[in-house]
Formats: C-alpha cells, structure tokens, sequence
C-alpha cells in the first residue's frame, strides 16, 4: 500500500486488513460495490486492492456525475449559449467534457462565452454584473450538490433576478442503484455506501436495498481507513447472514439527513419521469426538473432546446464497467483510443470515473514499471 | 464539486445570517449557511463545504483530519483553488488554465 506511512492510524489499517483476512471465507469471492466515485477515486489512489485478500472484489459504481451525463445535454446546453448574448457557467470539472463539437473549453475558444464559477452563488453574481446578457448556469451533480442548486433557484426568484437560469441535470443515487440491481447480469453482495450524497439524503433511503433485496449496506467516509472499516462491517454482516444499512461514517453524515436541504429541493425540484445515464441508459424517475414555479428561471422552459441523442461509440464498454461486468482495462478502447486525454467514453472522463481513476494509478504504474524493466 | 472542503466559521454577516466570512487554510471567503438553517452554526464552528454551501457541521479534529484526507488525494490544491474561486475572486483566464 502506497502511503501507508502518512496514515493516521497505520496500527489500524494494519488491523482492519487483518481484520478483512479473517472475515473472507476463502472458498467465497466477494463482489462489493462502492457506489460513489469520490471513493473509487480513494480507492486507486491509496492502493487499498493492495491489501485485501484476492477474492475481495471491488466493483465501482455509477456515482461520477459527470461521467453518467449524456453528451447530448452538453450540446443542448451549448445550442443555447451559441447566442453571444448568452454566458455558459459551469464548475471546472465540465469544462473539458467533450461535446459532440468539442467541450465547453473548445467552444470558449472559438468564441463563446464560458465561464468557471466555484458555486452557483457566484452564477447569480456573474448575471448581476452582466445586466445586458443571460447567464445559463450548467447544474450538475447528486444529492451532493442539488441543494446549494436548489437554494440559488429560490435566491434568483426572491430577488426577481431575469437574465439567469438554470439547465438543470441533477440526478438521484437510488433509481441507479436499483437499475444496477436489477441488471440480470448483475451479482453484487453488497454495497460501500456514498459519503457525501448520504449528509443530505441520511441513511433511510437505503434501507430497501437492505430489506427487499437482502444486500448490506455501508455509508462510508473518505480516509483509508474509513474504506476498510466499510468493509469489515460488510463482510461481518454476510458472515452473520444479515443485510442491514449501516453507517460507518457517523462523525458527518446525520441518519435522517440534512432537512433543511431536503426542504430546498423539495420545494424547487421534481422527478423527471425518465433520465438517460451515460452506459446505463434510461432510468425512471433517477433525474431532477426544476418546478413550474420556477420556470423562469428553467433553461429546458425558457429556450427551445433541441434535445439532441448522441450514442456512444458501440466499442466502448462503458455499461459493462459501470455494471462491474468488465474491468476498465478489458474495455476494448482502453488505453488506446480512450485516454483521459481524449475521452472516448463516459468513464474516462472525470478524475472520478473508474476508467480514468485506474488509467491514472494503475495503468500509468504498470507502463513506469515497463520501461523502468525494459531500461535495466 | 464533490469535493467536501473543511473551513472554520470566522464571522456571520450582520445583515445576512445565512452568510458567513469562512476561513479555509488561511484563505477567508463568504459561504452560504442557508442548508444549516435547522441547527445553525455559530462562530467558531467547522464546516464541511460544496460548492460554497456549508452542508454540515463537524469537530475540529475531523476538519483537520479531512484536510489531510484531501492531501493524501491528491485533492488539496483543487480544494483551495476552488475556495479561492468563490466569489468570483480570481479573473476567470486564471480559473481556466
């Protein structure tokens, strides 16, 4: 394991991977999900498949907002800010997704109006010290970051504020862990739950994936040793036969929730009744529209948005990595036309999406290892 | 934006108190304490942060130990680049590169 020096508590992840050994029947192979990408991100970066025995197997989940996202809502999103009297706000992490004409950057380039805000405040900001144009602000994101959406959504309105809106694409954790359930193709034991998606929406919602459909669940925080603690309580719980939700990473993450966030985007969002996902496909109600209400303030109602369907490339096999039916690396494009570079498909394309996340640690390690063989 | 950024509470505005003056390594900038309504921070406290809303109060010790968490990942220069950010602080050439 890379930095197991620099760790807290290098006793104890020693101890928990003990722990893990102990756990595993030998004859079992584990398949467990870790559903957020933040943590498949951890996972590659720590090393942490270094220490668990070899039938423990990690799985990475669709929790990459920015890798689910169809290239279409780029370019509709994009269509509209070809006005010049429109500014496209977005956070970084857009701003190389590639489009079908290029990404945001690209577009910035040639051009348009682009911007990077921090927050959706400074979105409002931006559309204030621009009187003369519309601010579009590119909403992305899951639980995680619904709310401060939602409570800059009220803000606009209150303040009656016109040349801003909202292109809305958020989307909700549970319709994708249940459509990745009901993969036939599909066998999982259990699940790593998200951290932060987990501080707004508590541990309540996951507690039918343990009821009805027998899989322990763990909400899980972000340290090394918060990962194999999450595991240790999930393999303690299949040892034991029992499916329960439990949370691991109590110190942040309230069982009920962050209500007055819940309040927010009740008041602002409603589901969609279908949303497609990147490598997934459509899933009901899995997706946020902003209310009536709120039109105005609605990009989708306040321009004609051409709703453009763009496929991914049928070499790349992004639902079957999303599915943990493939590794990254047995992807057929890995690593050669599909690069973080130059994205072919959605999982190469965040720093937290699985493909980008094993280029990164594992790919670009084992290439190192390669050359530094083929040199001596 | 997934990215949690711990910041100590230095000041809440007088005139808004769902906005507060947060420092974050040193680096002071405004934060949104409206999804902290329901059990409202005072200063002094520690925040977790998304894009610049403060999403939940913890001790200090857990702020120091994120901030480190954020290191071992990688992720520390992004989280101060992206405080940095709030407020449309920086000229947005910057922001870009």
């Amino acid at each position: 394991m890379k930095y197991v020096d620099e760790f807290r508590d290098p006793e104890l992840i020693t101890k928990a991977a003990e722990e893990i050994k102990r756990l595993a029947e030998p004859k079992k192979h584990y398949r467990l999900m870790e559903v957020c990408g933040g943590h498949t991100h951890a996972i590659y970066r720590f090393g942490l498949k270094d220490v668990l025995p070899p039938n423990i197997e990690l799985i990475h989940g669709p929790g990459c907002p920015v890798c689910v996202l169809p290239m279409g809502r780029i370019d509709d999103a994009l269509s509209i800010s070809a006005d010049p009297h429109v500014i496209f706000a977005a956070f970084g992490d857009m701003m190389r997704v590639p489009g079908t004409n290029g990404s945001p950057l690209e577009h910035k380039a040639r051009g348009m109006d682009v911007r990077i805000v921090y927050s959706p405040s400074d979105a409002i900001k931006l559309a204030k010290m621009n009187p003369q144009k519309h601010v579009l602000f590119f909403a992305i994101g899951f639980e995680t970051t619904a709310p401060s959406t939602a409570l800059t959504l009220m803000r606009a309105k209150s303040e009656g504020l016109h040349n801003f809106s909202v292109f809305c694409n958020h989307v909700t954790i549970i319709p994708a862990i249940r459509a990745i359930l009901d993969s036939p193709d599909m066998r999982l034991d259990g699940f790593i739950g998200p951290g932060h998606v987990s501080t707004v929406i508590g541990c309540r919602p996951y507690e039918w994936i343990a009821k009805n459909e027998r899989k322990p669940i763990v909400v899980c925080g972000f340290e090394p040793l918060d990962l194999l603690q999450s595991i240790v309580m999930l393999l303690t719980q299949l040892q034991k036969g029992e499916a329960k939700v439990e949370n691991q990473y109590k110190r942040v993450v309230p069982w009920e929730g962050n209500r007055a966030a819940l309040r927010a985007m009740a008041e602002t969002f409603q589901l969609r009744p279908y949303f497609e996902w990147r490598g997934l496909g459509f899933i009901s109600q899995s997706a946020l529209r902003i209310r009536d209400e709120y039109a105005e303030w609605d990009s989708e109602q306040r321009f004609h948005i051409p709703g453009i369907r763009v496929t991914d490339p049928k070499a790349a096999q992004c639902g079957e990595v999303l599915k943990g039916v493939l590794k990254p690396a047995q992807c057929k494009l890995f690593g050669k036309e599909c690069t973080p570079e130059n994205p072919v498909g959605a999982l190469m394309v965040s720093s937290e999406g699985s493909c980008a996340a094993y280029y990164n640690y594992e790919h670009r390690k084992a290439a190192l290892v390669a050359n530094i063989g083929s040199a001596a | 934006m997934c990215l949690a950024i711990p910041g100590k509470i230095v000041e809440i505005a007088s005139d808004n108190p769902h906005s507060a003056l947060v420092d974050v390594v040193g680096m002071r900038r405004k934060v949104d304490l409206g999804l902290l309504q329901d059990d409202m921070p005072v200063s002094g406290d520690w925040v977790l942060i998304h894009v610049g809303f403060a999403m939940s109060k913890i001790s200090e010790v857990d702020a120091i130990e994120q901030m480190r968490t954020l290191e071992m990942l990688g992720e520390s220069e992004a989280a101060v680049q992206e405080v940095r950010g709030y407020g449309l602080e920086e000229p947005q050439d910057q922001q870009a590169s």
